[in-house]
C-alpha cells in the first residue's frame, strides 16, 4: 500500500492503495465516484474513459502509480467547462441514452474530440469515438449530439 | 646510359607490380567488408522485423499487437501524427513505462512510426531485407540519419530500447523479445555502419 495525492475534478484527494490498482477502481471504490463505469477491463470498450491531463484515458488499465501529478477529470466534473456543458446538453436534447451504461465514457471521448477539433467531420467522429462501444447501438444519436454540441460551441452558445 | 634506362625500367616494373598487388589486396578487403556488412545487416533486419519492432512500423492506418501481429484492439487508428486521434490517443493507454499489473506496454512518446518508415506492405507482410535496408538508408525517409546517426538511434532511442524491456502481457507472461540481445543488435549495427551500410541486392 502507498499514499497517492490526486487532483480529481479540481479537488485534492488522498488515497492509500496498492500502487498497481487501476485508476478506475480508485475512483469508484476509494473516492466513491461511480459515474465512471467498468466495462471490459482491457481498454477495449471505452466505458471507463476519463481525462488525465486532458487526454482521454482508459482508467481500467492505468495503475494509480502512473498518474503522478496530472489532473484527472471524470464524468462528475466534465460539465464544469463550456465544452462539457454543451456536450451534456446535446446528449439530453438528442435523447442519446438508452440503457446508459456506456454513456459516461462516450461523453468523455466526445469532449476530448471537441476540445481539439471544434468542427469535427464524420471521419473525425468515427475515428475518435471508434473505441467506445454501445451495445444499445446509439451511435447515430451520438453522432448527431456531437454535431449539435459542435454547432453550439462554434456559435458561442457554450 | 643503357644501364640506367634498364634500371629505371626494372624499377618501374617493380613499382607497378607492387601497386597492383596492393590494389588487389585492397579490393579483396573491400569485398570482404561489404559481405560482412551485408551479413551484419541481415542480423539487424531479423530484429527490425520481429513483432516488438514491426508492430508499429505498419503500412496501414492502425498499429498491430501481439506476436501474431493482429490489429490493435479498440479500433485504434494512426491519426495525423501517428499518435492516434483526440478521443483515442496512444497516450490514453500507453503511459511512460510498462504497466505490468494491467499488461499494457508503455514508453516515452509512444507512437507509430511514420508511413515513410513502414517495414510492411499493405497486407501486413514484412518487406524484403533489401527493401527495408534501402529505406533505412534513404536519408529522405529516415530523418536524415547517416550511418553513425542510425547507430545512435539504435543505441539510445527509448522506443527502440523498449523492445528489450517490453513488460508483461495481461495474463502475466513475459512478452517475447527480439531474436538478438540489445548488445548484439548494437554490435551488428556497428559492423554494418562501419562497412558503409551496404544493402543486399534484389527487390
Amino acid at each position: 500500500m502507498a499514499t497517492f495525492q490526486l487532483t480529481v475534478n479540481g479537488q485534492r484527494r488522498e488515497v492509500n492503495v496498492d500502487p498497481s490498482t487501476p485508476l478506475l477502481w480508485v475512483l469508484r471504490e476509494d473516492l466513491k465516484m461511480t459515474g465512471t463505469k467498468f466495462g471490459c477491463g482491457i481498454s477495449a470498450c471505452g466505458a471507463c474513459t476519463v481525462h488525465v491531463d486532458g487526454v482521454a484515458t482508459r482508467s481500467c488499465i492505468v495503475p494509480i502509480s502512473h498518474i503522478g501529478d496530472r489532473p484527472v477529470i471524470t464524468i462528475e466534473g466534465i460539465g464544469n467547462d463550456a465544452v462539457g456543458r454543451a456536450v451534456q446538453d446535446a446528449w439530453v436534447d438528442q435523447d442519446v441514452v438508452q440503457c446508459g451504461y456506456c454513456q459516461s465514457g462516450q461523453i468523455m471521448s466526445a469532449c476530448a474530440l471537441l476540445k481539439s477539433t471544434s468542427r469535427p467531420t464524420d471521419q473525425n467522429i468515427e475515428e475518435s469515438m471508434g473505441g467506445n462501444l454501445c451495445r444499445c447501438g446509439t451511435y447515430p444519436r451520438i453522432r448527431a449530439a456531437i454535431k449539435s454540441a459542435a454547432a453550439q460551441i462554434n456559435k458561442g452558445g457554450a | 646510359m643503357p644501364g640506367l634506362r634498364a634500371g629505371v625500367l626494372v624499377s618501374a616494373i617493380i613499382v607497378s607490380a607492387a601497386l597492383w598487388a596492393s590494389a588487389s589486396r585492397f579490393a579483396g578487403a573491400e569485398t570482404a567488408s561489404t559481405a560482412q556488412g551485408v551479413a551484419a545487416w541481415e542480423q539487424v533486419y531479423s530484429v527490425l522485423t520481429s513483432p516488438r519492432c514491426i508492430n508499429c512500423h505498419t503500412a496501414t492506418n492502425y498499429p498491430q499487437q501481439g506476436d501474431d501481429r493482429h490489429r490493435h484492439v479498440a479500433n485504434v487508428v494512426r491519426g495525423p501524427e501517428g499518435k492516434g486521434v483526440p478521443g483515442l490517443n496512444c497516450a490514453g493507454c500507453h503511459q511512460e513505462t510498462n504497466a505490468d499489473s494491467t499488461g499494457v506496454p508503455g514508453g516515452h512518446n509512444w507512437h507509430l512510426a511514420p508511413l515513410e518508415m513502414r517495414w510492411q506492405d499493405i497486407n501486413d507482410q514484412p518487406l524484403s531485407s533489401a527493401a527495408v535496408c534501402r529505406q533505412l538508408t534513404d536519408r529522405s525517409r529516415n530523418h536524415n540519419l547517416d550511418g553513425p546517426g542510425l547507430l545512435k538511434h539504435h543505441e539510445e532511442e527509448p522506443l527502440v530500447k523498449w523492445a528489450w524491456d517490453p513488460g508483461r502481457r495481461p495474463d502475466g507472461s513475459a512478452r517475447t523479445l527480439p531474436p538478438l540481445t540489445h548488445e548484439q543488435f548494437i554490435a551488428a549495427t556497428r559492423r554494418w555502419v562501419e562497412a558503409g551500410t551496404p544493402c543486399p541486392t534484389g527487390r
